[in-house]
């Protein structure tokens, strides 16, 4: 099942380019990431982690258009994007900086 | 490799800074929305750019009650149904902090559920999140006073008889100036609502409606975590402004979220300093 719709003016906007990032060892396995992106970049993989979950792994990397959704929904703080060509770490739109630690 | 060793990657996760990372990972089930609800709570506070050094989070005892626990900013866990009690406390002694109470629906209706309607009719300026999972979690699913009527608990093997509490609704009428409701799906809106009522004065309330997914999903048969999140998807419904008494929640019936009351109202500091100053003058 589809979960949300295609934007209207998808064919005007600039869309841009993201990457994924997975601590893979952190997930759970809860399918909530691989379920709601809205590019369907993701999906969950065979492999077991050393929690004994499946994690995510990327499917369509072309896809992904760092809206950070994967991100905020994650309740493991496990995935996470970024703008292509930026640096790791430095986060997708939603993304707390922290001003003290 | 222990597992401890192999969590503690090197590479960090953007939310990293704002948690305590030697405690990850947390306790919480896979899942389990409430690390959503943790998630949007640090964008809040980023995207309200609120200088962590003056914010605490205060939380009970329960599932929810373990967020003071992972958040790195100054955090109390208190005692069953008294984090709000606590809270205040630390609004009135030192009214410079943002006060935020993190906790479960039974931790703040049911044993709570007094300190909630004073400190909301005092108007005393704090953010109460609030996790709603219908359910006692942490000590195995019990009845809470929000379990929907028929819904089964470990307590209620017949389905539940009792009318559940709508949170929204004693908030409101109790005198909350800011409600609001959101799933854990609603990840973007219950952040921006987490800002709004973070720049609130007075009571503000966000509840959160969650999946516990190892004892409310479990006992009624609902699936898993991710089932209850397409639950949501498909029958919550948002109604901002929604008169706060059609708020109730069935047995898997339509979930109405949004932001229910943004209102003003003198809080507790700003009456409470205004009395003084009037008492000084002999004018009261
Ligand atoms: C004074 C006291 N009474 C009872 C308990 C047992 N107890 C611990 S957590 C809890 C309920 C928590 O439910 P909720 O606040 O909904 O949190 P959840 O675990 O669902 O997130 C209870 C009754 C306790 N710890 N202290
Ligand atoms: S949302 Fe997080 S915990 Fe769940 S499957 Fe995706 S990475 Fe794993
Ligand atoms: S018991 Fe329920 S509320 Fe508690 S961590 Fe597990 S899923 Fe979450």
């Amino acid at each position: 099942m589809k979960y949300w719709r295609t934007p209207y003016d998808l064919d005007k906007i600039e869309v841009p380019k993201g990457k994924v990032h997975i601590i893979k060892d952190r997930c759970k396995g809860c399918g909530f990431c691989v379920e709601f992106c809205p590019r369907d970049v993701l999906e969950m993989s065979e492999e077991f982690n050393s929690k004994g979950y499946h994690p995510p792994r990327v499917k369509n990397p072309e896809n992904c258009v760092n809206c950070g959704l994967c991100e905020m929904i994650c309740p493991e703080f496990a995935i996470w994007s970024t703008a292509k060509g930026e640096k790791e770490g430095k986060g997708g739109q939603q993304v707390p900086r922290g001003n003290k630690g | 490799m222990t597992v401890l060793k192999a969590v503690k990657s090197r590479v960090k996760h953007p939310m990293d800074n704002l948690l305590r990372m030697d405690r990850i990972p947390h306790i919480w089930c896979p899942g389990c929305g409430i690390g959503i609800a943790v998630s949007a709570f640090a964008a809040a506070l980023d995207k309200a750019k609120i200088d962590l050094d003056k914010v605490a989070i205060v939380s009970g005892i329960g599932c929810t009650g373990r967020v003071a626990g992972y958040v790195k900013i100054d955090s109390f866990h208190t005692t069953h149904g008294r984090a709000i009690a606590f809270a205040t406390g630390i609004k009135l002694g030192n009214p410079e902090i943002k006060v935020v109470v993190f906790s479960g629906d039974g931790d703040l209706i049911s044993i709570g559920g007094n300190h909630f309607i004073h400190a909301a009719r005092r108007n005393m300026d704090m953010l109460v999140i609030c996790v709603n999972n219908f359910i006692y979690a942490m000590t195995g699913g019990q009845v809470a006073p929000t379990t929907p009527l028929k819904a089964y608990a470990t307590t209620s093997p017949f389905g539940c008889v009792e009318p559940p509490f709508n949170i929204p609704y004693i908030a409101d009428s109790s005198g909350a100036v800011y409600v609001a409701r959101w799933t854990a799906l609603h990840v973007r809106r219950l952040t921006n609502s987490l800002v709004e009522a973070l720049n609130k004065r007075g009571f503000s309330v966000v509840e959160v409606i969650s999946p516990c997914a190892m004892y409310y999903s479990r006992i009624n048969r609902l699936g898993d975590g991710l089932d209850m999140m397409k639950f949501y998807h498909d029958n919550a419904e948002i109604k901002h402004g929604e008169d706060t008494k059609n708020l109730d929640i069935g047995f898997q019936t339509k979930i109405i979220v949004g932001k229910f009351v943004d209102r003003e109202r003198p809080s507790y500091l700003e009456s409470y300093n205004r009395w003084l100053s009037e008492m000084k003058d002999g004018t009261p």
